[in-house]
């Protein structure tokens, strides 16, 4: 607790864990109205359009507009429904994904919580969220949702296989699970991240393939991680009309979009984490780093996957449940599999 | 061996059960108010019945009520996305029968603005079809010039999307002077976004793996079937009623029959069918350069009628290539202002005949795909 | 192998290619027409609302005949000869030429939530009075108001026109009487001579 920077600024009280606590909360909050907002704007800018113009100036109010639409609206409980259930999944979803927030290092010194598990409970509660898709689809007693959580179980092994080589690779490369520690080793310029191989001599070249298709990998799985297109299967608006959330509305539905949105700031972070160095500058450490320059690049980092994301969706079809599955086993896990083995052996002979 | 047949009967036991599933009538990709009762096992579609009628309007019956010149705007009503194309062999027909040759510009003006039409139509199913497998970019990129499509038709006619513009003997009226030259401009647009949807989307590699090898269309299916058009073409059966029986000015024209030819899967396939709809684009481009410069630059758009359009007892079956396929009306005259009889053969829903008998035994995201290769229109399928 | 190896590659380079045509689509010229501030040019021949110039209507009715939803509903009335107010249809509104008018349009009502657009009653109509316009803003939140009358005639007119019209046909009719009367009398009295004789 003595690296967190809260409480070395406002001392060992209890502000400095409520500090703690709902910073990141409302930091996430604030995050999505943003994620929101660019969705729509990079989404418009890639087809021609201009997005939402007329709420606020240049439409930036346009996000909490539909948030307090959503507000506004009736709480319904299908009559049929399981209502325990059917309550509860929405807030399973952003549990999950709020949960794996206490451990991504924000800077240097800001870490909610420096496990030393830290690659191994995120994998542990960012399944949770898959529970809260099968909760919810299951409950709504609806055949698209059923359909639509039903593909979500199909599909979380085959990404989640991949996507745990790709990251279990780097911990290889890191000798760590912290994500704290991961960052510190990635230290010194750009070129030390582990995207290019990590520190090490010049022919780490070698390597250098196998830690870019590990993030290539991790990305491509990350992406069905977040429901998103190509792989936004379990929604899959055109056959499943909204897939596991067709029963839900109003607030229920907003906490579903908001776990969405939360996921996928989480897989960026780790992503941002593990191979782009999380908080390190790109230009070393001497040179526009400390705690909040930290921030501002992990930000940033972050900010650019996300927009890899969005970018994605808007121009990709989308692929079938069993071609998912096809590109998950035949594809990615074997090619997982040669870049962790090459990455091994390279750690053992370095 | 009693082991085994242990298992088998162990197997046996393991319940499953079928899911009927209604698609529709409010469903996103429907294409309108359509409704497909589905069985389910599991993601798997083992029977398709398609219900319509949602959107019936006893056209057929209410045309026997109206004058010929009144039944146009409902003729417009029928396949809204492309109306000039509607009301072509309908008016061919009636103008047969009451034995008029319309002008030769008028010709020329009717041939650019269903080509026009039939552009903006393909642009649709294409744009839909990509929307149906997820991709949302180029369903926009198609109707940003479809926009520019509808303005030209808007100029000529005065209206968007149901035009009333060809009328027994002529044209509702003439075209505006900047027309050929605005018809030259959006041909460049429109080859520049067809193009850009190639690379981005025709060729992507997610979308061939979802589209080739479903849906599969023998051509021998599709013939007994009696579909038309790209659904037909798709199939590598090169029946175009525009070559075939070239009907109004379209023997002057130079212009190829869009086949599919199994290109990244099997013949016949929702990829096939797609390919064709951007082919015919393309082939439509040309043949309005070539009617641009062939038209007459003056003339009259209006033939001289008598007040009241009569036919005397007879009948015809007037066809013509309608974006979705041979679209034909068959007119019984009894000597009134009103037809006796009007019959209007739906190319839409022939074509959607031939979805149960395709689809079975795809997953049901192929399902959707299939419909929407099929092109229909629900306006036309239930009349 | 070689297939296997060609699908990965065709995945990756399939969806760089689209990549780079999005990418350079977020800096192009944005297609969007902010519609309240912004208009699309709407041609003028546009089918719209429409409009009804009760000068130039000599209620003819053709419009309401050819109308294939029945949208527009027409009442006339004769107008009667030596009228005081000496009614006039306006036939050539570029050269302000006026014609005598024969029929009071007492009534003449657009439905607008039937009309169908399709511009068949502005072609028929001989005198160019109903037009279509380019006003297209006319939504509203009840039917009703979607019914537009066009005369210029109030109940009261219309009532003191019809009396007029009635008593000049009462008139007429008394003098059509009154001559016929007049004509068979004679008959008879030729009748009665031409017997006498």
């Amino acid at each position: 607790m003595e690296t967190n920077i809260f409480i070395q600024l406002l001392g060992n009280n209890w502000i400095a864990y409520t500090a703690i606590a709902v910073l990141p909360l409302g930091f996430l909050l604030l995050y999505a109205l943003v994620a929101i907002l660019a969705e729509l704007k990079v989404s418009a800018w890639m087809q021609d359009r201009l997005g939402p113009m007329r709420t606020g100036p240049w439409g930036i109010l346009q996000p909490l507009a539909e948030v307090v639409k959503l507000l506004q609206k009736e709480d319904i409980t299908p009559d049929l429904a399981n209502k325990v259930l059917y309550n509860l999944a929405p807030y399973m979803m952003f549990t999950g994904a709020y949960a794996a927030v206490a451990v991504i290092p924000f800077s240097q010194q800001f870490v909610p919580s420096n496990i030393n598990l830290g690659l191994f409970y995120i994998f542990a509660v960012s399944a949770i969220a898959t529970i809260g898709v099968v909760m919810g689809g299951w409950a709504s007693n609806n055949k698209y949702s059923l359909l639509g959580a039903m593909r979500s179980v199909a599909q979380i092994i085959s990404y989640e296989i991949p996507a745990a080589m790709a990251i279990l690779a780097t911990a290889v490369l890191a000798s760590s699970l912290n994500l704290n520690e991961i960052n510190t080793v990635q230290d010194g310029g750009i070129f030390n991240w582990f995207i290019f191989g990590g520190p090490g001599p010049w022919f780490k070249v070698f390597v250098l393939p196998f830690t870019f298709g590990l993030c290539l990998i991790y990305m491509i799985a990350s992406l069905a991680e977040t429901n998103r297109t190509p792989f936004d299967i379990p929604e899959g608006e055109s056959e499943l009309v909204a897939g596991y959330h067709t029963e839900y509305g109003g607030m229920k539905f907003a906490m579903f979009f908001l776990g969405e949105y939360v996921n996928m700031f989480i897989v960026s972070a780790i992503m941002a984490t593990i191979f782009f160095g999380g908080w390190q500058s790109p230009f070393g450490s001497s040179i526009m780093s400390g705690p909040v320059w930290g921030l501002f690049w992990f930000l940033a980092k972050v900010g650019t996957v996300v927009f890899f994301q969005i970018w994605l969706r808007w121009t990709l079809p989308r692929l079938r449940v069993d071609q998912l599955m096809d590109l998950g086993w035949k594809y990615l896990l074997p090619m997982s599999f040669i870049c962790f083995f090459a990455i091994a052996l390279w750690k053992m002979l370095i | 061996m009693a082991e085994k047949k242990t298992f088998e009967m162990e197997y046996s036991k393991v319940d499953t059960e079928r899911m009927r599933l209604n698609v529709g009538p409010q469903h996103p990709s429907t294409h309108g108010v359509l409704r497909l009762e589905v069985e389910l096992d599991g993601e798997i579609v083992t029977e398709v019945v398609p219900h319509m009628g949602y959107l019936h309007r006893c056209f057929e019956k209410h045309c026997e009520a109206m004058t010929y010149p009144q039944c146009i705007p409902y003729i417009d009503r029928l396949d809204y996305i492309s109306s000039m194309n509607n009301e072509w062999p309908y008016v061919m027909g009636v103008e047969k029968l009451m034995g008029i040759e319309v002008p030769e510009r008028v010709e020329y003006i009717r041939v650019i603005m269903a080509e026009l039409n039939r552009i903006a139509n393909h642009q649709i199913a294409v744009a839909t079809f990509g929307l149906d497998a997820g991709a949302f970019t180029p369903f926009l990129y198609y109707f940003r010039d479809r926009e520019e499509i509808l303005a030209i038709l808007e100029k000529a006619s005065g209206g968007r999307l149901l035009y009333n513009y060809f009328w027994v003997g002529g044209l509702a009226a003439d075209v505006h002077p900047t027309f050929k030259q605005e018809c030259l401009d959006v041909i460049k647009h429109i080859r520049a976004t067809n193009a850009e949807v190639t690379n981005l989307l025709i060729y992507n590699k997610i979308f061939i793996d979802r589209t080739a090898n479903v849906g599969i269309l023998p051509a021998d299916v599709a013939i007994n079937f009696g579909c038309s058009g790209p659904v037909l073409r798709g199939s590598g059966f090169p029946l175009d009623l525009r070559r075939a029986e070239p009907y109004s000015i379209y023997d002057r024209f130079d212009f190829n029959v869009v086949v599919g030819k199994g290109e990244v899967g099997t013949l016949g396939d929702c990829w096939d069918r797609n390919i064709v709809r951007m082919g015919e684009m393309e082939e439509s481009c040309k043949i309005i350069e070539q009617a641009i410069a062939q038209m007459p630059d003056t003339g009259d758009v209006q033939e001289k009628l008598p007040k009241k359009i009569r036919i005397p007892k007879s009948e015809i079956l007037s066809r013509a290539e309608s974006p979705k396929g041979d679209l034909g009306f068959y007119i019984v005259g009894n000597g009134t202002d009103k037809p006796e009889r009007l019959r209007c053969r739906a190319t839409s829903f022939i074509n959607l005949s031939v979805l149960p008998e395709i689809s079975k035994g795809y997953m049901i995201a192929d399902l959707i795909l299939i419909l929407g290769s099929i092109d229909i229109v629900l306006g036309e399928v239930d009349r | 192998m070689a297939n296997y190896i060609k699908n990965m590659w065709d995945g990756v380079y399939t969806v760089l290619v689209g990549m780079k045509i999005t990418w350079k689509h977020m800096f192009m010229k944005k297609v969007t027409v902010q519609y309240p501030d912004e208009m699309y040019p709407i041609p003028k021949n546009a089918r719209n609302r429409l409009q009804l110039y009760a000068d130039q209507c000599n209620g003819c009715n053709s419009c309401a005949r050819i109308c294939p939803v029945n949208c527009i509903s027409i009442e006339t009335l004769r107008v009667t000869p030596n009228d005081p107010e000496n009614p006039k249809v306006l036939e050539d509104p570029e050269n302000d030429h006026w014609l005598p008018r024969k029929l009071w349009v007492t009534k003449y009502d657009i439905d607008m939530a039937k009309c169908c657009y399709c511009s068949l009653c502005t072609t028929v109509c001989p005198s160019a009075a109903i037009q279509h316009t380019t006003d297209f803003e006319y939504s509203s939140y009840f039917k009703e108001d979607l019914l537009y009358h066009f005369t210029a005639m109030t109940p009261e007119t219309v009532v003191s026109k019809k009396q007029m019209l009635e008593e000049h046909q009462a008139k007429e009719k008394a003098a059509k009487a009154a001559a016929a009367a007049k004509a068979a009398e004679e008959q008879a009295k030729a009748a009665a001579t031409a017997s006498a004789n």
